[in-house]
């Protein structure tokens, strides 16, 4: 009983931190179908970003809480910045050209912008826990559970409820919603693709500095971040479907419920367990779990 | 593209022969060291850099003649020591082109570096090959010198099973009723042969405990959460890792907001380089090692003293066992050279090898003897302790130091490790 | 004979020619190149029909582990049976793997194959007696019973690695002017079309995931002898990544540019790793971005461009 209900909040916890990060991404590739490998480099400068802010703050004496507001602000700051600057120093130049050499672009920049942290930052770690010391712990029955865990969950249903409502509800989102449908048609429609664009990149950045920001608090910010969180990202879009906000909810459902069930029960195949999460999905739906159906070009 | 390495190398050495001092009849060229080490990626931080500040701040003290004795002599032997920093970062196949690179187009005199066993393992039959001196200075995996005999491969650093039987030994000292233990190691080599290593130790020293949970996490997951929530259904007293860096102070940080450590002690085999970063954040009552009698747990020793001061008055931190490791494996390269050397000549590699086998001195990651790999690898002693963090001074403590001699915790010459364990570490000498 | 053919032929020789008298690192370094130019070939066969895969990983590390498990526990040594058995094995897994992979298109397909070669990963790192990420040293191999040492080692996989390079430059060559290999093309643009022929594209896919498995074991067979240490990082993702970033700085434009392209990276990374051992991994990105912006078509196609004196038009 105490392992089910541990199962259950490890489950919905490592969730709650795949959505966050995959959510950026999703949105970038329905949009734009660009792979964005560089979203590792947003997580990453999100970490380091919110490092720095947590730096800062601890010195002032301010209220946990501002703190923290002032970490996420820092850190949608930078990836509003980064996103401008890749999208239009880097992005503009291969619009248009085959869907593989924009991802080598991404690629490309996400190497350089490895070296740039070390750069500003320095090749040491750094460490950003004061926020999840400040959130204290609850006990329930046997378990002890970090508040700032909840706090997260909380954040990821936030974002996601937030994403739904946008894309649903607001002239932006039903704008995004027709380009991720079909480029051509929306365009012909009169809708500025090129500034829907931008704009969806720029938000994928934020979302994924975002992500970046608010997990630094509980992990060691060094170099290499960037790298397994694109993968796992991957995975969880690949899983949820291309361009779906509630495909990459479930997705990273599964894949947490899945992984935590693993490493309570079966620990030895903790490793695969997203992988094969990901197959057997692709298996069943060949698109995902979430996929728009597409005309077929005869 | 190598007259590039070419022509700054022949430059310093020609005006490292011009300042050579006046009383050497015929100043020996420069030797020139390979000093390879991650210098990017996550190993960087917690290793690889320390391992490159230690070598770059040693040779130039030895460059200027500081060092104190036996290793007063300039540079090695009285040439001016070259180093060449090369990054270990990339697959085995990168590396391997590296080392050649460096025996075969950079000419160096000796390499001395690699953090990663896997790395060690695929250099090491290239170090024979082209006869190229090289020593490890960080891996810890014990295969490098029992899978095959190697004759210009040396290792100063003992390798990691020495941490675990500490561990163990440090265990059963405090606590001799223990039933069950659980694991949380990372998942690839060295998570799983500490593991494996601190199984087979406990097996022997304390039979009646048993391991409970046994977990293994991805290397660099940085999110254990799941692991902590499983471990706090556990009933074990004791809890073994050897997490590192990054991984142990996530670890760390998170395990604390959930209060595992008061539920069971927590023994870090590698704690010793997290304690001047973690500080108060670590748990009074956490088991510390260091990879030998490093750092915090060093005897205090004069040469030990000594790079300590050279090494924090350069980098502003005191140095953590990768430093001393290193510092180690270049004194010992450094002492082997001028006992093989004649005169003021550059002794040859092979003179050198030979003078290096068997070599036994203190140095700052303590007494050191090459006693196994047919006199290749050394021993030293271990030590472990239980960490304190005295508020009122605001200043990390180690009570209850325990140190263990060499033949307590390495096994005796010939002998493989694995099979000493499952052998009931037959021929140990314990106080 | 083709322009292209005959200038190959004639940079082959010269490069066989070459072997004695270049030092042993840059002989060490130009056999890995082309050990990985023939994975890389592979992916050239399967970009062409517009999949990238980002599991080529899975056969190289199949094909090493082939030859370091036969000499470890057969005890066979003799280096081109090995490299056959690399290659086989690895066509093996392939022609199993296609079964499932070969209905996926795009960035699925990208995943699968990723996944893929992923859980071989995690299968090895498993594996204890197999040294988990340490890996095991493969022991040195034997050319029809004689038995080189040290430099003459080296050139003797150079050219074991020459030879098979050139047997796969002309196989794969020869394919790209066939029936089959020219539906690669067609399958790109408008695979309901071809179809609607009477061409099932699904075994057309199969076949090619196959030819790149097979040359992706040879690689990574090649590779294990001359390297000599195997580890489950050759499964990894990233070593799949870089296996891209070669073909997409090589274009797809013709065969040749498989070698150029690898032996350029190879280059370009040791240069990059000398001049600027803390911020190497910036000068390769550099290079790749400069790559993509002012050389579309990769590499390749100035070697293209030559050969057949017109633009190269993109695939």
């Amino acid at each position: 009983m105490l392992t089910a209900f541990a199962i259950l909040t490890d489950g919905l916890v490592y969730a709650a931190y795949l959505f966050i990060v995959a959510i950026g991404l999703t949105l970038i590739f329905g949009v734009m179908k660009i792979l964005n490998v560089t979203h590792g480099s947003f997580y990453a400068f999100g970490a380091y970003g919110a490092a720095t802010a947590v730096g800062i703050y601890a010195e002032s004496g301010l209220p946990a809480a501002v703190g923290f507001l002032f970490m996420v602000g820092l850190a949608m700051a930078i990836g509003l910045v980064l996103g401008i600057v890749l999208e239009r120093g880097l992005l503009r130049l291969v619009y248009g050209r085959d869907e593989v050499v924009v991802v080598l672009v991404t690629y490309a920049a996400f190497l350089i912008l490895e070296d740039v942290i070390v750069l500003i930052w320095g090749p040491r770690s750094y460490g950003a826990w004061q926020p999840m010391v400040a959130a204290g712990s609850i006990d329930i029955g046997d378990l002890t559970l970090s508040n700032y865990d909840i706090i997260l969950v909380l954040i990821a249903a936030g974002l996601a409820a937030l994403s739904y409502w946008a894309l649903r509800f607001t002239r932006y989102g039903r704008l995004l919603t027709a380009v991720i449908f079909d480029r051509e048609t929306a365009a012909a429609f009169g809708v500025n693709v090129t500034m829907i664009y931008t704009a969806t990149f720029l938000i994928g950045a934020m979302l994924g500095t975002l992500g970046g920001a608010v997990m630094a608090p509980k992990i060691s910010v060094t170099l290499g971040i960037g790298v397994e969180v694109i993968v796992l990202a991957f995975a969880v879009v690949a899983i949820g479907g291309m361009g779906s906000v509630e495909g990459a909810l479930i997705g990273a459902l599964i894949v947490g419920i899945c992984r935590a069930a693993a490493v309570h029960l079966v620990p030895q195949i903790e490793l695969f367990v997203i992988y094969g999460v990901m197959a057997l999905v692709l298996v069943v739906r060949p698109h995902g779990l979430f996929v728009r159906a597409q005309p077929r070009k005869i | 593209m190598s007259k590039h390495a070419r022509i700054p190398f022949a430059l310093a050495a020609l005006a490292a022969m011009a300042a050579a001092p006046a009383q050497a009849q015929q100043a020996a060229p420069a030797v020139k060291l390979g000093i390879v080490s991650f210098l990017t990626g996550p190993a960087a931080a917690p290793f690889g850099i320390p391992g490159r500040n230690g070598a770059e701040i040693l040779i130039e003290e030895l460059n200027a003649g500081k060092g104190p004795a036996p290793f007063n002599k300039v540079g090695f032997g009285g040439s001016k020591v070259e180093a060449k920093y090369v990054d270990e970062a990339g697959s085995a196949a990168n590396t391997v082109t590296e080392f050649r690179n460096l025996v075969q187009r950079d000419k160096v005199d000796a390499v001395v570096g690699y953090v990663s066993s896997g790395n060690c393992l695929a250099v090491a039959p290239v170090a024979d090959e082209l006869k190229a001196l090289t020593v490890f200075y960080d891996c810890g995996t014990p295969r490098i010198f029992e899978e095959k005999a190697r004759a210009y491969v040396f290792r100063v650093s003992p390798h990691a099973t020495m941490d675990n039987v500490g561990a163990a030994h440090y265990v059963r000292d405090k606590f001799p009723k223990l039933t069950s233990y659980s694991g949380i190691n990372q998942n690839y080599a060295w998570g799983q042969d500490s593991w494996r290593d601190f199984v087979g130790a406990m097996n022997v020293l304390m039979p009646k405990a048993k391991a409970d949970k046994v977990l293994f996490p991805k290397l660099f997951a940085g999110e254990y959460g799941a692991e902590i929530s499983t471990l706090l259904t556990s009933k074990s007293k004791v809890l073994h890792t050897s997490f590192f860096d990054g991984d142990l102070e996530a670890f760390t940080y998170q395990e604390q907001a959930r209060g595992l450590d008061k539920r069971m002690t927590i023994v870090m085999t590698t704690g010793e380089a997290a304690i001047t970063r973690l500080k108060d954040k670590l748990p009074n009552g956490t088991i510390i090692g260091g990879r030998g009698e490093n750092g915090w747990l060093a005897e205090n020793t004069p040469i030990a003293k000594w790079f300590a001061k050279i090494y924090s008055d350069r980098y502003g931190i005191p140095p953590s066992y990768p430093a001393s490791q290193m510092a180690q494996s270049i004194l010992g390269l450094k002492l082997a050279y001028e006992k093989a050397q004649k005169g003021n000549d550059k002794p040859s590699t092979e003179d050198i090898a030979a003078s290096f086998k068997g070599i036994e001195f203190t140095g700052p990651a303590g007494h050191v003897k090459m006693t196994l790999g047919d006199g290749h690898q050394g021993v030293t002693g271990t030590a472990y302790a239980t960490y304190r963090y005295n508020k009122k001074t605001g200043q990390p403590e180690l009570v209850d130091v325990k140190r263990y001699a060499a033949e307590c915790v390495n096994p005796p010459p010939g002998v493989n490790a694995d099979d000493w364990l499952k052998d009931g570490m037959k021929g140990a000498k314990c106080n | 004979m083709t322009r292209g053919t005959l200038a190959g032929s004639l940079l082959f020789l010269l490069a066989v020619a070459a072997g004695p008298l270049l030092p042993d690192w840059v002989v060490s370094l130009a056999t890995i190149a082309f050990a990985n130019a023939l994975v890389v070939l592979g992916l050239i066969v399967l970009w062409r029909v517009g999949l990238v895969s980002f599991g080529q990983a899975l056969y190289y590390c199949v094909g090493a582990y082939m030859v370091a498990l036969m000499a470890r526990w057969v005890g066979l040594t003799d280096a081109f049976a090995l490299v056959l058995l690399g290659g086989i094995g690895a066509g093996a897994v392939a022609f199993l793997v296609g079964f499932l992979i070969a209905r996926y298109r795009e960035i699925f397909f990208a995943m699968l194959s990723l996944a893929l070669s992923m859980i071989l990963y995690g299968v090895l790192v498993k594996t204890e007696s197999l040294g988990s990420t340490d890996g095991f040293t493969v022991s040195q191999p034997t050319f029809l019973g004689y038995a080189p040492h040290q430099e003459q080692l080296g050139l003797a996989l150079y050219w074991l690695t020459l030879g098979i390079g050139a047997v796969a430059a002309l196989a794969i060559g020869a394919y790209f002017r066939s029936v089959a290999g020219a539906m690669a093309a067609p399958i790109r643009d408008n695979e309901i079309r071809v179809e609607f022929l009477g061409v099932s594209v699904t075994r057309l896919i199969h076949a090619k995931v196959m030819i790149a498995g097979v040359l992706g074991g040879l690689g990574g067979a090649l590779a294990a002898l001359t390297v000599g240490h195997v580890d489950p990082n050759m499964a990894y993702w990233t070593t799949s990544g870089s296996f891209v970033f070669v073909t997409i700085l090589a274009g797809a434009g013709s065969v040749a540019a498989a070698f150029v392209g690898s032996l350029l990276f190879e280059v370009v990374r040791s240069f990059a790793v000398d001049l600027m051992p803390q911020l190497w991994q910036m000068t390769l990105g550099s290079v790749l971005l400069l790559t993509i912006l002012f050389l579309p078509d990769g590499l390749g196609s100035l070697v293209t461009r030559f050969a057949t004196r017109e633009k190269a038009k993109a695939p």
